[in-house]
């Protein structure tokens, strides 16, 4: 799992934050969890997920399972790594569409 | 009686798909396996490590296998979905990593290291505050299992490679199971739990194979290879038949099979009485993939097109274009006949209900249906959405469930004059004058069915549930299943309300529950002045039958009779006598 006070590695290297709220009305369960996960894995960037002080990996959906992010929660996105950017993006994206639901 | 000998066995259920198959068992064990533990050599680690890893990319492989067959064949897009998770699981570093970590640190074998890792995510997921995660506990325990009968080289409970004539025992059949069954081989279900509405249910009756559910322990008393008798009818299941046993099925067959052939003739032949008055007879379907074994059976459109199926088995709501394609598939399969689609009756005995609202004491007067539609009016837009869209075929109409009151009916219809203005605006095609049918199912809709009437153009009975809420029966309760009477002089005079009040408005009314489908009680129907019996794909040959060789006199007759009847059993008589007479072969 990541640690927030990760070193930024070689000059290529970045960080990108954002915080994103569950719209869609039931929440990140199974299903959304695997399309964040899907998304994820697109990028070399480790992924960080945190919700009330609790992190975990990005490309994990058991882990983000266990956040039981429901309608309304918060969750900061953080990336480390060269395309953290938009890896940020289009997990932000994913939010707005409602991962698809609703 | 001839004393049976002692190694027949009959288990009893509830026969949720008609037929009677004759078969071997096999039964699809979900017994814990067991893991063996114990030490190894550091030098090992690597070896177990990749058979870790090949666990897995056979595993996955399995899963896309699945997904395709889903894709190519019946499996719902749902259950499609619900293996995307399941892939996902087996990528999870959550999952591989403490693996390789503990590996390493305690030096045992995989499979017991694993097991214990998935277990502690099984029960942490288990106990988690929310519902919908909570249940997802299946989901990763069904994926590490999986992993799990990898590692150890067992087989799986595989349904795809199975001798012919096979009866499926199980406790409970999921999609992901049954995703990978071969139709051709199986020709039954048996399982220990389950409902009219479960998986194995619906399944079989779009497959059209026998089932019996909530055979209590079945799986645990029956062996792979014993041949069985399962009757879909009574919801038996007959271990080991003796001679007797088989010898009666066996002229039950021989006669069952004449008089289905000579039913089957009449398939192109109209529902007509001997003396001319028609009915239409329309069909019952849960899934899309229904209508063709409908129209087979001669049926004159699809009288109720349950959609629950849309959302049954996963979390989240079906979009409006996942909708949408249902009902285009339908309408268009149908033509040139109509298609009556019913919005989402969800609850009661539906279980999607517990997991969107709290479980209820009293599911059955509870939150469900049309009630569960007004108060999240955006999942009941999306679904008139799709329904209009499809619309635009031309032989669509649209039916509400679950009316309690005129009022549940105006606010409704004025929800569907939104999404007709919103479609409208947005260039969509659909017909501006779809009809529109209220389901009569409560009393209190059935005795102020004149005021509904004026603001639908159709109604369509539904028995099953009139017949519960106005006799407080619930029929499932052995105990006072007794107590469930179609014929009670209060049923009658409902019936006879809602058709009255229905012909006085100048709009047509339906049967689509149970007695609409049983030749007992068509010509009481008929008579009455119904004018269309919606039914199962199975029922329609027998119904048509009844109805081409009856008159329509004697069925009027016979309806006014049974309003004067005091006492149901005489009813009954007379229903027995009348079908006795014109049609002794369907008297049951």
């Amino acid at each position: 799992m990541t640690s927030p006070q990760k070193e930024t590695g070689p000059s290529n290297s970045s960080r990108a934050s954002k915080e994103c709220t569950v719209i869609n009305k039931l929440g990140i369960h199974a299903r959304p969890a695997a399309l964040f996960v899907k998304v994820a894995n697109k990028f070399e960037s480790d992924i960080t997920v945190e919700k009330d002080g609790e992190a975990v990996n990005g490309k994990s959906i058991m882990g983000l399972m266990m956040l039981a992010a429901g309608h309304n929660s918060k969750l900061r996105i953080t990336a480390d790594g060269h395309d953290a950017a938009q890896a940020v993006r289009e997990i932000e994206q994913l939010f707005l569409q409602k991962f698809n639901e609703d | 009686m001839v004393k049976k000998p002692s190694t027949e066995r009959i288990f009893h259920g509830i026969g949720v798909s008609p037929g009677v198959a004759r078969g071997k068992i096999i039964v699809c064990s979900i017994a814990e396996e067991v893991v063996p533990e114990y030490d190894i050599a550091p030098e090992q680690i690597p070896q177990e490590i990749a058979r870790f890893e090949q666990a897995l990319i056979t595993t996955r492989g399995q899963l896309h296998e699945l997904q395709q067959r889903i894709a190519t064949g019946t499996g719902s897009t749902a259950s499609s979905s619900i293996l995307d998770v399941h892939v996902s699981i087996t990528e999870d570093p959550a999952l591989i990593e403490p693996v390789m970590t503990r590996l390493e640190q305690e030096k045992r074998n995989v499979e017991s290291i694993f097991n214990s890792v998935a277990r502690k995510y099984v029960k942490t997921l288990a106990e988690l505050p929310d519902e919908f995660l909570r249940e997802r506990a299946v989901d990763v325990q069904d994926v590490t299992r999986r992993i799990l009968r990898n590692l150890l080289g067992h087989d799986h409970l595989t349904l795809s490679d199975l001798p012919p004539n096979t009866i499926v025992v199980a406790y409970d059949l999921s999609p992901s199971d049954t995703s990978s069954l071969n139709r051709q081989s199986v020709v039954g279900f048996a399982t220990d739990v389950g409902s009219h509405t479960s998986h194995t249910a619906i399944m079989a009756r779009s497959m059209n194979i026998p089932a019996v559910v909530g055979l209590r322990d079945l799986s645990q008393h029956v062996r792979d290879g014993q041949s069985a008798i399962l009757d879909g009818y009574s919801g038996t299941l007959v271990v080991d038949p003796n001679e007797q046993t088989l010898f009666i099925y066996g002229q039950l067959d021989a006669k069952r099979h004449s008089v289905a052939e000579r039913q089957a003739a009449l398939r192109d032949l109209p529902a007509e009485t001997l003396d001319g008055h028609r009915v239409t007879l329309s069909g019952n379907i849960e899934l899309p993939e229904d209508v063709p074994a409908l129209l087979q059976v001669g049926a004159q459109g699809v009288g109720l097109f349950r959609t629950e199926f849309l959302y049954l088995g996963r979390k989240d709501f079906p979009n409006e274009h996942e909708q949408a394609e249902k009902y285009f598939q339908v309408a268009r399969a149908a033509k040139p006949h109509s298609v009556i689609i019913r919005t989402l009756d969800l609850g009661g005995d539906k279980f999607h209900s517990e997991e969107v609202t709290p479980t209820e004491i009293n599911p059955f007067l509870g939150f469900r249906a049309i009630r569960f539609c007004l108060a999240n009016v955006d999942v009941f837009a999306t679904q008139l959405r799709a329904i209009l869209r499809a619309s635009a075929e031309g032989n669509v109409k649209v039916m509400y469930p679950m009316i309690s009151s005129v009022n549940e009916v105006i606010q409704a219809n004025e929800i569907l004059e939104q999404v007709k203005f919103d479609l409208r605006q947005e260039g969509f095609a659909f017909d501006e004058d779809i009809q529109v049918g209220a389901m009569i199912e409560i009393p209190s809709a059935a005795l102020t069915a004149e005021m509904i009437a004026q603001e639908v153009d159709f109604f369509s009975i539904g028995s099953n549930d009139l017949i519960q809420y106005t006799m407080a029966v619930d029929r499932v309760n052995e105990k006072v299943a007794n107590l469930y009477e179609p014929t009670h002089p209060a049923i009658l005079r409902l019936i006879r309300g809602c058709v009255e009040a229905a012909h006085n408005n100048g709009i047509w009314v339906g049967v689509c529950g149970e007695i609409a489908g049983e030749p007992l009680y068509v010509p009481l129907l008929v008579g009455m002045g119904v004018d269309e019996l919606s039914v199962a794909a199975s029922s329609m040959p027998r119904v048509k039958e009844v109805i081409r060789r009856l008159r329509f006199s004697d069925a009027q007759e016979l309806a006014a009779a049974t309003l004067d009847a005091t006492r149901s059993r005489d009813v009954l008589a007379m229903l027995n006598a009348l079908l006795q007479r014109i049609d002794p072969d369907v008297v049951s």
